[in-house]
């Protein structure tokens, strides 16, 4: 793995072969391993080691980004040379910065993500676990898939300003679902740290939803009450946090345009983005190595604040908006540079109320509703209303009488996003969630009155 | 040292570790990206990547390692690794793998071009962008112009211990252009020549010039201002014409992914979901009318596609399978490993992976619907409808687990009435089942109306992998279509 005098050593090199003003070098390492299993049986198992350098050079208000995995001197120069070319032919840019300083990379050292018992997993320990899988499948007569990962990375940023930030993580994750005749239930969870990862639970819990749900009922489409675990949760939600950002505003493809400051979300919502938080993952600063702060998005409901790469914020304070924007400033969540998109929050956690509720609380408090495990291809219809579609999947449940009653068969919403936060009955407890349309957060399971389904499906 | 010999390190070691079968896959990546936004670079960068990917059969379960690293000392670590990893895989199996048999073959094979997008220069790319933008921009209205183009090179060398030695290039290129334009509460959008970035082949730079991208910059600015006065699409039962580059999407969809036979067999049950097209179906299905016809085509003579190539990822050589033949469903596309299962001795050579990282899966290759054999333009089928609606240009795509209930919208829509194409609606979008809605065309344009689509990023695979797929198609039309589904209720 990496180191971050090994990442400095190279950066000297690289920046040997410059002729340029300016240069920044992304860092990134990579240990990963990944068992997957379908049928019972373990049918891909795979490695991947790699290490890549992606180049940055600047000068004259000009900038461009050569990316390469070969270190020798031979590969590093034709990437100094290739980033050297593709910025000289372009036209000065007058709202160009200069690179970081080395101040804008410190800050507050956040919680370690580094784990030796995540870093140890052998081969033989995922089949192990996978092992366990299988074995609670068997005994439910179901059919088990998923995955068993592990991976150790290390990225980071140094610049030709004295700039050098280095961030080294573990991960674990399992994801698993239980197939029968009819139906099929799902879990997953990730953490840094594996022994935070319980494959039983996980396995024990989709052999349930997979079993309950047998043989479905269809319900005609229409407004339903719904009850959304976590996962589902973070995939809806997710589509927005890429408005979130101060570029998006400035092009006028948010959903934020003119509404920044209003109240849009119902009292409950409340939202902030903390890479420090101790259920978060990732590095604590952005693409230009800059500290990632804390911004609080959403406050009961009210649209406070969006994020900023040092560009970005430099753009909103001259720019028209700039009174309707709340706070600017440079948060640290810019992507590598050069980019269209500017930047976006990717640690998001949602602040909640108190009086939070289990989703057995949430169940047992519904005359009529319909349970969501989690939901799948999800995409946006309209971008302003945030309008989204998507399907129902893997456990989907009708709930009578504050108790469980059958599956369902699975069902298309079409559903805006800014009406379903205004329509949050109850909240649980923030936990970390990881789905499959958007990346991991800090979500609770809500249950929503009014949730829009419009088809239904044959399974 | 020859790629050769590196591969030869690997396939040694593992033999001698035990692997009754073994491929080598070394793979150089070379890619150049460039984006502008408003009229000013947005991206620029290049990317070259270099790797080698190892994948073992041991106690007949599956091993792959892989490294960036290609000194021998890393290859023999990784190949090592991957045997250890096959082991650990035999652990966990119901079945034996079995592979269908497939002869060594040794060939060099670079898909076609006329110019080398390596050797166009940089002012000429960037000026075409920034060119395009301002011609958005110079439409009132237009808030957001946005031009890209990517060009690159996948150079692979291809080695197993059946002795097959196979080289292969492949020469992509790809560009597109899109306008949003912000009014009131809406946000419009119109894309040329296609959304996901425009158009991508396996070409060189001629297809670039063959786009006409400029040429069509103004109108497609005009559209997505004139989106907001525009009606927004009606809801209820309708007969639906379909431009080509949005049926091309429907094909992926609808059909391209419940064909695929591992999703069949269950191997992708936790991420991307299985099919409807379980085994019993294969030559009893009625998948669509009797015009619809579709093949899963990787050879050159089927075009430059994104899935073209002359041999897959595991050594076997393109081929063209037909998928639906008059309607009836008549093939799957498989692996050396899935063949078997529904009665084959060879693979139909499906199987693709992303880079040298990567082990190759089941993916689809150019996955296209036949023309009609009838001459028909595309004045001749709207000329041919009564009423209906006429959509174009993908906007939103989304499709259940198993391939059976599907909705997508469409940036732009066009009534359709007595013959002639009228007012212009917002926001249209359809719905349906998948077999419901293929066995509803009724008309299909001919040849000469037929436009090989490339989509250059198709998921699938955990750890995710991206792929390039081919979709050839011809406008076409369907009757009795559930339409405007997308707002209903909101």
């Amino acid at each position: 793995m990496l180191t971050q005098s090994h990442a400095e050593q190279i950066f000297k090199k690289i920046k040997k072969f410059s002729t340029v003003d300016e240069i920044e070098v992304i860092f990134s390492s990579t240990d990963f391993s990944l068992t997957r299993f379908a049928n019972n049986t373990i049918h891909q198992n795979v490695a991947e080691v790699n290490e890549a350098a992606s180049i940055r050079v600047a000068f004259d208000g000009k900038t461009a980004r050569a990316t390469t995995n070969r270190f020798d001197d031979e590969g590093l120069k034709r990437a100094v040379q290739s980033a050297e070319s593709i910025a000289k032919v372009q036209e000065p840019d007058p709202d160009f910065l200069p690179m970081a300083e080395a101040s804008g990379g410190k800050g507050t050292a956040g919680p370690s993500r580094s784990s030796d018992q995540t870093a140890a997993i052998t081969p033989g320990e995922r089949a192990d676990g996978v092992g366990k899988i299988v074995a609670i499948a068997k005994k439910n007569k179901l059919v088990t898939a998923g995955i068993y990962s592990s991976a150790q990375t290390a990225e980071a940023v140094i610049n030709s300003n004295g700039l050098s930030v280095y961030h080294r993580q573990t991960s674990a994750e399992v994801s698993i679902t239980m197939l029968a005749d009819s139906s099929s239930g799902w879990q997953k969870a990730n953490s840094p740290d594996v022994r935070n990862v319980d494959p039983v639970r996980l396995a024990e819990i989709a052999a349930q939803k997979a079993r309950d749900s047998r043989s479905p009922q269809e319900l005609p489409p229409g407004k339903y009450t719904v009850i959304l675990e976590p996962a589902a949760v973070l995939d809806l939600v997710g589509f927005m946090f890429w408005d979130f950002g101060g570029l998006a505003i400035l092009d006028q493809r948010s959903f934020l345009n003119n509404r920044i400051g209003t109240k849009l979300f119902g009292e409950n919502i409340t939202i902030v983005d903390d890479v420090a938080h101790p259920f978060q993952s990732n590095a604590p600063f952005d693409g230009e190595g800059v500290h990632r702060q804390r911004v609080s998005l959403v406050e009961k409901g009210v649209i406070r604040n969006i994020v900023y790469a040092r560009s970005t914020a430099a753009k909103m304070r001259k720019s028209e908006y700039k009174d309707k924007v709340g706070e600017i400033r440079v948060t640290g969540h810019g992507f590598p540079l050069p980019n269209e998109m500017g930047e976006a929050p990717t640690n998001i956690v949602f602040v909640t109320p108190g009086k939070e509720q289990t989703v057995e609380q949430m169940i047992a408090g519904t005359e009529r509703g319909i349970l969501i495990t989690r939901l799948w291809y999800i995409r946006e219809v309209d971008p302003y209303e945030k309008i989204l579609t998507g399907m129902t999947r893997d456990g989907t449940f009708l709930v009578e009488g504050g108790k469980v009653k059958h599956g369902l068969l699975n069902f298309r919403f079409n559903q805006s996003l800014i009406e379903m936060l205004n329509s949050v009955e109850s909240i649980g407890k923030a936990v970390r969630a990881s789905g499959e349309e958007a990346f991991d957060m800090v979500v609770p399971a809500m249950k929503i009155r009014g949730f829009n389904f419009t088809e239904v499906t044959k399974f | 040292m020859s790629m050769k010999q590196i591969a030869n390190w690997a396939l040694n070691t593992v033999t001698q570790r035990g692997a009754s079968y073994a491929d080598v896959r070394i793979v150089d990546h070379r890619q150049r990206s460039l984006a502008t936004k408003n009229g000013k670079v947005g991206h620029a960068g290049s990317a070259e990547t270099l790797g080698i990917g190892i994948r073992v059969l041991v106690n007949d379960a599956w091993g792959f390692a892989s490294t960036d690293d290609l000194s021998r000392e890393a290859v023999d670590k990784a190949a090592a690794q991957a045997v250890e990893i096959a082991k650990a895989s035999s652990r966990v199996k119901e079945e034996p793998v079995r592979l269908a048999a497939e002869p060594a073959v040794k060939i060099e094979w670079s898909s076609p071009y006329k110019i080398d997008p390596f050797t166009t220069s940089l002012d000429q790319n960037l000026d075409l962008l920034t060119r395009i933008d301002a011609e958005l921009l110079a439409v009132k209205g237009v808030t957001l112009a946005e031009s890209s183009m990517q060009l690159g090179r996948y150079e692979q060398w291809f080695y197993n211990t059946d002795g097959s030695d196979i080289h292969q290039t492949r020469v992509i290129t790809g560009a597109g252009f899109c306008a949003l334009a912000f009014q009131g509460t809406e946000i419009m959008k119109r894309s040329y020549p296609n959304s996901f970035g425009g158009q991508h082949q396996n070409r060189g730079y001629e297809l670039i010039d063959e786009l006409k991208l400029l040429e069509n910059a103004r109108r497609i600015g005009e559209e997505a201002v004139a989106l907001h006065k525009a009606e927004r699409c009606p809801e209820g039962r309708m007969n639906l014409v379909l431009d080509s580059s949005q049926l091309g999407l429907q094909i992926h969809e609808s059909i391209g992914h419940p064909i695929e036979l591992d999703r069949v067999l269950g191997y992708e049950a936790n991420f991307a979901g299985t099919s409807f097209l379980t085994l019993e179906k294969l030559r009893t299905l009625r998948y669509g009318s009797d015009l619809v016809n579709v093949v899963a085509d990787a050879t050159e003579q089927h075009g430059p596609g994104l899935g073209t190539f002359a041999y897959d990822d595991e050594g076997v050589q393109a081929q063209c399978t037909p998928i639906i033949t008059k309607g009836l469903f008549t093939g799957y596309i498989s692996s050396r490993e899935t063949a078997h299962t529904i009665g084959e001795t060879r693979s139909n050579g499906t199987m693709r992976a992303e880079g040298w990282n990567r082990i190759p899966l089941v993916r689809m290759t150019n996955i296209s619907i036949l023309p009609g054999d009838k001459p028909l333009t595309f004045d001749q089928l709207i000329a041919g409808t009564d009423d209906g609606i006429f959509m174009q240009t993908n906007r939103s795509w989304s499709i259940d687990d198993k391939r059976y209930n599907f909705q997508f919208g469409c940036e732009i829509g066009w009534e359709i009435k007595g013959g002639k194409l009228g007012r212009m609606f917002k926001n249209p979008s359809y719905s349906g089942i998948t077999t419901e809605f293929w066995n509803s065309m009724d008309a299909i344009c001919s040849r000469d109306q037929w436009t090989l689509w490339g989509t250059p990023n198709c998921g699938k695979g955990q750890p995710m992998q991206t792929m390039g797929t081919g979709h050839g198609a011809s406008p076409a039309r369907f009757r009795n279509v559930k339409i405007g589904t997308a707002y209903k209720g909101n």
